[in-house]
């Protein structure tokens, strides 16, 4: 429960506040404003797991999201496998463990919510450290729409770290300030904990706002844990800051050995020390206001380590004030200790020669290699990258339309630098879009810098021995190593992508944050080339790893597709339906009754409709409204057959085909008046079909004067069908002769009951007399619910698709999209007589000449009936020739084609199928085989129609 | 030192890869496309044809394009014959493929699911079980409570959006490890003496008549006996120099991985209707494809909607996937037909092969094609696998039209 | 993800649109007099650019108007939008 590394005061924790974690078991303490990982090092811990392959231990050294050690496994308050220490917010009840490199995921849904938000913007600037934070304020000021997103829990970036001052001022004042007046702008969104992740085109910038993860259990259910913002910005400004970066040397992988800037964060963020004795080994300034900073709160800094040869001269001054030794020209070469570093071998370092080293005890290894710019989202913006030889690091290389790279991710080190160039590049962007910055946009003053000594650009520290690479890491979390780059290079491979995939470097949890430079440097000096000419590998997105289920955000459950259902869905349900997913309809299949399946359930329905009355909620058939002085015009060119001559009050069946020929669509035809047409579609076709329409009216024949519009939503249809059904139909609408003469098949009537407007259609899916009733679907219940009570005389029965699909296969009517694939002519359907003659021209007819088409073994539509007279054929059988011995031959077996479609029939008293076969209507009578199970099944090859094929039922 | 994590460990790759020669003035076969066709073919020429004064010209680095980008499913249980038969030889060759090649190609047989949900799928899945097993191709097809026991974290709850009404099962289906078959490939053709020569872009042709006499590159012409054109995604901009029509368009298609989990899904799950399709590779890590952007692309790259709506899917499909972490997205280039079949075979010159229009095939292909095509330019003449898939079918109309049909992508 | 400048709507999300492939590829005049092979490039064969692309769009969840385009196939990027009964714009 101790937390002996606590400072005695200081950071930005609340120390009147303690929480309780457990870490590995462990019970520990925290305080609100710690990470996971500050709180385990305020209690000495720095060893967080073992390493994926080797099993070394490893430890948290860095910060934040570039850590490659700090991997862990949240348990409660909900498992969330590999997360990074450095970027868990302590909250009470945590439970984690260490990772080695592989996580687990929960066995239980996530019931957290997770939601999307869009946002436009003028000026979307990414980090609220100081360049963001000015040029955010510069665009507030000038009246932009801005939005500002950071990904930590607050603002200031790298003034969290350090003990700048702005303004004249401590430096985390100024950052109040800015904050502040940044909350009074109304057109200003301020994100923190936000991550922008991804960049797209057209300043499209996905970021994560982690809402209510660092409350624990306390976070409120209703409120969504992550939100992703969709921001679409007119100009982005990227200052994403800098990663510093690590020097490779033997052992470099011990807990205990982090970045130095991390150290600075852990002491003055979160008041925290590192260790009682520290190293300092770096190769830049930057390294030594770690080891002043850390001297000044009471550790002991055995060293700084400098690999220049001169060091600098000016740090040297302060460090020797503060009684720090300065060991210029010299590297770590290795480190000892197993669970935590014991100490540094230090050795002389002179024109690239290791000298012998010496044993410095240390329990904290602090290491600077200079700073790699956070160039991911210029880059992910297709930015070209530069190698900058002095910064040892690749920068931007280009100026981007729409997309700005400001401060230290543009390689501006200094803080006064950052202020200045966060106002010019905000300007800039304000300038592009004609804004004009205020008056008042002041530049906030820092103190002038000091020119720091040239850092030298030190990938590794040479290796002593060939044993020496083999614990040189590059990428500590796939456990690469020099040697590994060593090995590529050797096998041949050039290519940094190649280096990557040979190695693993850079395919870990962090994408290469600290290992992909000095990938390219360490393969850029073994190959003896540039390392511009290296390069990178390239940066995708996400910059930090994101969860699935934010990325689904609410596209789940119910709402991950639409539902459409009818106006009759709660009656279908109240009914006890069994629903069919067709499109995104919800659409009855059967109605059982007390203790029937499917199968009675059907068989009583299709008697019903064979012998008395059925009725269907047909409202979900396609519906599309055509218009115009041109309509038949535009109609006889979709459909095969013609639609001009059709007779005003008249219906007609028709086809339509792609232009390769293949039947797409089917339905019937209304036409309404002399310019005005009703179109049918199938339910799942109805959309394809009205974008079909609109693709010819509006790319090739704008002549035409036809507008299409869908009404499908507009008219609940019920078709009330069987011998009984004039009766029904009659009783209800007693105002309509119904007679067969009078209201001939193929044609439709509109009529009323009690004052609300219904269509009837003479229209037959099923071969028995039938009436379509056509209504709005404001009165679909009413309308509906008066026809059952009409029929009730006559035993009126509802039924689902399921018998639709079996009336209407056993008078041969196909569906399309069962018993065609795409591959199908209206010929091969048994369908020329739906095909004109007459018309010149319509889509497809060309491709009907082609030679494939010609060929006498097409598949052709037929019906199959099982000799047995009992086999339901499964859906989707093939079809093989008739086997004299009933034994199927070794594949392979020449196929014949497939049964589309197989019902029991109660008409016909036996099973019987639709299938697409070879030459098919030339082998009408032939027997040949379908595998069921293993067994050979002979079936008969009929005609397609098997009941009532002289259409004698229609009239009733 | 602590246990090492189960499959946390890949296989080391050798010591040697490959020669990176000068290229030469000229070869009898210049293959156009170092990706895993290209160098399937080049191995397959010099091992089964004795064929090795042989370039393979690539133009970034070897393998780099949809060879390192795709999601490495491999199985046969295509609808058509002419499919199962390029496939299926494929897969008999990946099945012996770690020994030809010497290299760990990480080949796991774990079997693929396309899940069926809509009684539609059904019909579609039963037509093509059926279709297969008479092809002798391993498939079946299973309830959803045996989807269950292949692989226990798909939702087969049937109170989601789309039920999983059951699935196709063929057992023999896998992943491989992509750049481990590419480099294995790479490997032998090289020590075959098969020139692979990378940063090397094909700029032009020179013609005599109806014969192709070399490629003009960024490396200088080189002179050429005969010419094949594996370049996937970059196909139309080689024919468009040679004057060739190819009904190829080239889309982005997408795909993400998510950081290393414990093993969960043993097996390959793919949905059409919920578009997923899925494998947990061989270190632990989630591999997935996305749907195809809808444009033609070039820049490898695609919408980040489509990442949106496969995370919404793999969610509702896998609720367990929930706080797995997207880890990197990328894009490559697919080469899309008319009738999402390949188009292999002969162009209007004489010396010069196709092969192109794999779609999101391509992968599972590689060693099957590269054994025919290697056939097809050794005899100059199509091999009988691959004849189906001429060009000249987009003209008779005898399309091989497996989206219509087998209404599985990928 | 692009931001698509539709002619009668201005810009509007990508998720609003969808693809049509190549623009100016006239239905012929006279189908029945085409060869199979002339009739097979008017159905299946379609350009394939990379570069600038003249191109179809249809603005499906907005005026559900097409219209045609220029892009970067490589880049992406929109050159220009114009309506159908435009004629193609020269390209350098």
């Amino acid at each position: 429960m101790s937390t002996p590394f606590r400072t005695a005061e200081g950071g930005r924790i609340d120390r009147a506040t303690t929480l309780q974690f457990t870490f590995d078991g462990r019970s520990l303490t925290g305080h609100p404003g710690d990470t996971l990982a500050s709180a385990l090092l305020a209690s000495g811990q720095h060893q967080v797991a073992t390493s994926i392959r080797l099993g070394r231990p490893r430890g948290i050294s860095a910060a934040w999201a570039e850590d490659p050690g700090g991997l862990v496994q949240v348990e409660e308050p909900f498992p969330e496998p590999m997360l990074l220490a450095s970027t868990v917010e302590l909250f009470d009840g945590l439970v984690a463990h260490g990772l080695p490199g592989q996580g687990r995921l929960a066995d239980v849904p996530d019931s957290a919510r997770y939601d999307a938000v869009h946002h436009h913007v003028d000026v979307l600037v990414v980090g609220a450290g100081p360049a963001g934070l000015v040029a955010a304020l510069g665009a507030a000021r000038a009246g932009a729409r801005v939005a500002l997103v950071d990904e930590q829990s607050e603002a200031g970036g790298s003034l969290l770290s350090g003990t700048d001052r702005v303004d004249g001022v401590p430096a985390l004042d100024w950052v109040a300030d800015a904050v502040a007046e940044l909350a009074r702008h109304p057109e200003v969104l301020h994100l923190q904990r936000t991550t922008a992740f991804g960049v797209y085109d057209d300043g499209f910038v996905l970021a994560l706002e982690r809402r209510t993860d660092h409350l624990g259990a306390a976070a409120p259910r209703r409120v969504s844990r992550q939100r992703v913002w969709r921001i679409r910005a007119r100009s982005i400004v990227v200052a994403t800051g800098a990663h510093e970066r690590p020097v490779v040397f033997a052992d470099n992988d011990r807990p205990g050995i982090m970045l130095a800037r991390a150290a600075r964060t852990f002491l003055h963020r979160y008041g925290v020390l590192p260790g009682r004795e520290a190293v300092v080994f770096t190769t830049n300034d930057s390294a030594y206001d770690a080891a002043l900073d850390l001297a000044r709160a009471g550790v002991q800094v055995q060293a700084v380590v400098d690999a220049r040869p001169a060091g600098s001269p000016q740090r040297r001054a302060e460090c020797e004030r503060a009684g720090i030794r300065v060991l210029s020209g010299s590297v770590v070469t290795g480190t000892e200790g197993v669970e935590r570093i014991t100490s540094a071998l230090v050795a002389p370092f002179t024109d690239g020669e290791v000298g012998a080293a010496s044993v410095i005890p240390c329990d904290v290894l602090l290491v600077s290699g200079g700073w790699n710019p956070a160039v991911h989202l210029f880059s992910q913006a297709r930015g070209r990258l530069r190698y900058d030889e002095v910064l040892g690091a690749f920068v931007p290389g280009e100026e981007l339309d729409g997309l700005a790279v400001a401060g230290s991710a543009a390689g501006v080190l200094d803080l006064a630098g950052c202020l200045a160039d966060g106002q010019r590049v905000v300007r800039a962007a304000l300038s592009a879009l004609a804004i004009v910055p205020a008056a008042d946009d002041r530049l906030p003053s820092a103190p002038e810098p000091v020119v720091p000594a040239a850092p030298l650009v030190l990938w590794r520290v040479p290796d002593t021995s060939e044993a020496h690479a083999r614990t040189q890491f590059v990428d500590l979390q796939r456990d690469a190593t020099v040697a590994d780059i060593a090995r590529a290079v050797g096998a041949g491979l050039r290519s940094i992508e190649h280096v990557k995939r040979y190695t693993t470097i850079g395919t870990a949890h962090d994408q290469g944050k600290t290992s992909g430079v000095l990938t390219s440097g360490i393969t850029a000096e073994l190959l003896g080339i540039p390392v511009q000419d290296t390069g990178t590998t390239t940066f995708r997105p996400p910059y930090t790893p994101v969860a699935f289920a934010a990325l689904a955000g609410r596209d789940r459950g119910r709402l991950f597709d639409p539902e459409r259902v009818t106006a009759l869905h709660d009656w279908h349900v109240a009914a006890g339906a069994v629903f069919e997913d067709v499109g995104q309809w919800k659409r009855p299949r059967y109605y059982p009754q007390p203790g029937e399946d499917m199968e009675t359930a059907v068989l009583r329905e299709c008697a019903a409709a064979r012998t008395g009355v059925g009725i269907i909620d047909g409202s979900t058939l396609g519906k599309i409204d055509v218009q115009g002085p041109d309509a038949a015009v535009l109609l006889d060119r979709l459909y095969t057959n013609m639609m001009s001559s059709l007779k005003v009050g008249a219906v007609r069946y028709g086809v339509m085909c792609g232009v390769d020929g293949m039947v797409i669509d089917d339905g019937t035809v209304l036409r309404l008046a002399e310019d005005r047409f009703l179109v049918l579609t199938t339910t799942g076709g109805a959309a394809k079909v009205l974008d079909w329409m609109e693709e010819w009216v509006q790319t090739e024949w704008p002549d035409l004067r036809v507008h299409c519009t869908s009404v499908t939503e507009q008219w609940a249809t019920f078709p009330v069908v069987g011998p009984r059904s004039r009766d029904v139909v009659g009783t209800l609408f007693p105002d309509v002769d119904v007679s067969t003469e009078a209201f001939p098949f193929m044609t439709w009537r509109d009529t009323a009951l009690d004052g609300v407007p219904v269509r009837l259609a003479r229209i037959s899916f099923s071969g028995e007399l039938a009436f379509e009733v056509h209504v709005s679907p404001w009165y679909a219940v009413a309308v509906w619910q008066r026809l059952l009570e009409a029929g009730r005389p006559y035993g009126i029965t509802p039924y689902g698709t399921e018998t639709m699909h079996v009336l209407r296969a056993e008078k041969g009517y196909p569906i399309i999209g069962q018993d065609t694939d795409g591959t199908v002519t209206p010929h091969d359907l048994g369908m020329a007589w739906a095909v004109s003659k007459k018309k010149p021209d319509f889509i497809g007819k060309r491709s009907f000449a082609r030679p494939a088409n010609q060929d006498p073994r097409r598949k052709q539509l037929v019906g199959l009936l099982p000799v047995d007279r009992h086999t339901l054929l499964p859906e989707g059988s093939q079809i093989v020739e008739f086997v004299a011995d009933g034994e199927l031959p070794p594949p392979p077996v020449p196929m014949l084609g497939h049964v589309t479609s197989s019902y029991r029939s109660a008409e016909l008293a036996r099973p019987f199928a639709l299938a697409l076969v070879k030459g098919g209507r030339e082998r009408v009578g032939d027997t040949v085989h379908v595998p069921v199970n293993g067994t050979l099944v002979p079936v008969e090859v009929t005609g397609s129609v098997l009941v009532d094929p002289e259409g004698a039922r229609r009239d009733g | 030192m602590s246990p090492r994590i189960p499959g946390a460990d890949l296989p080391e790759h050798p010591d040697a890869l490959w020669r990176n020669p000068e290229p030469k003035r000229s070869y009898d076969v210049v293959i156009v496309g170092g990706g895993g066709h290209g160098l399937a073919t080049a191995h397959y020429l010099a091992k089964n044809h004795g064929i090795t004064n042989v370039a393979v010209l690539e133009k970034g680095w070897l393998a780099g394009g949809n060879m390192a980008r795709n999601t490495t499913i491999i199985r046969s249980n295509y609808l058509w014959d002419e499919s199962s038969g390029i496939y299926e030889h494929s897969l008999k060759l990946w099945e012996g493929l770690e020994e030809d090649l010497g290299y760990p190609i990480l080949f796991s047989q774990r079997g693929v699911l396309n899940l069926a949900h809509t009684l539609q799928d059904v019909r579609d899945s039963v037509r093509r079980v059926e279709a297969n097993k008479l092809n002798g191709v391993d498939a079946e097809w299973v309830e959803p409570d045996e989807v269950r026991k292949i692989c226990p974290v798909v939702n087969t709850s049937t109170d989601i959006r789309y039920p999983v009404l059951g699935a196709t099962y063929q057992p023999r289906a896998g992943i491989a490890k992509h750049d481990y078959v590419a480099w294995g490939f790479a490997r032998r053709a090289s020590e075959a003496g098969i020139d692979l020569i990378q940063d090397c872009e094909v700029t032009g042709f020179t013609t005599q008549g109806d014969r192709v006499t070399g490629v003009r590159t960024s490396r200088g012409d080189i002179a050429a006996g005969t010419v094949a054109l594996c370049a996937a995604g970059h196909t139309s901009v080689l024919t468009d120099m040679l004057g060739i029509r190819v009904p190829v368009q080239s889309h982005p298609l997408q795909a993400l991985v998510s950081e290393l989990l414990e093993p969960v899904h043993p097996t390959v799950v793919m949905s059409n209707a919920v578009h997923v399709y899925v494998s947990q590779a061989h270190k632990g890590e989630l591999v997935m494809g996305a749907g195809v952007d809808s444009y033609n692309g070039y820049g490898q790259r695609g919408a980040f909607h489509i990442i949106e709506r496969q995370m919404a899917a793999a969610v509702e499909l896998f609720p367990v996937f929930a706080r797995a972490h997207l880890l990197r997205t990328w894009g490559g280039i697919v080469d899309v037909s008319p009738d999402a079949s390949p188009i292999v075979g002969r162009t209007p010159y004489e010396n010069v092969y196709l092969n192109c229009g794999w779609g999101t095939g391509g992968f599972k292909a590689t060693p099957g094609i590269g054994w025919a095509l290697a056939h097809t330019l050794a005899h100059d003449e199509p091999h009988p696998l691959v004849a189906p898939f001429s060009l000249d079918r987009f003209v008779t109309g005898a399309l091989v039209d497996e989206h219509g049909a087998a209404a599985v992508a990928h | 993800m692009q931001l698509i400048a539709c002619p009668w709507c201005g810009p509007r999300e990508e998720v609003e649109f969808t693809y049509g492939g190549q623009a100016h590829v006239p239905y012929p005049d006279d189908p029945a007099a085409l060869s199979d092979e002339q009739w097979a490039h008017y159905v299946f064969f379609r350009d394939n650019t990379k570069g600038r692309f003249a191109e179809r769009w249809n603005h499906s969840a907005g005026c559900r108007r097409w219209f045609n385009a220029v892009r970067d196939t490589t880049s992406y990027r929109f050159q220009r939008v114009y309506r159908v009964d435009d004629p193609k714009p020269v390209t350098p």
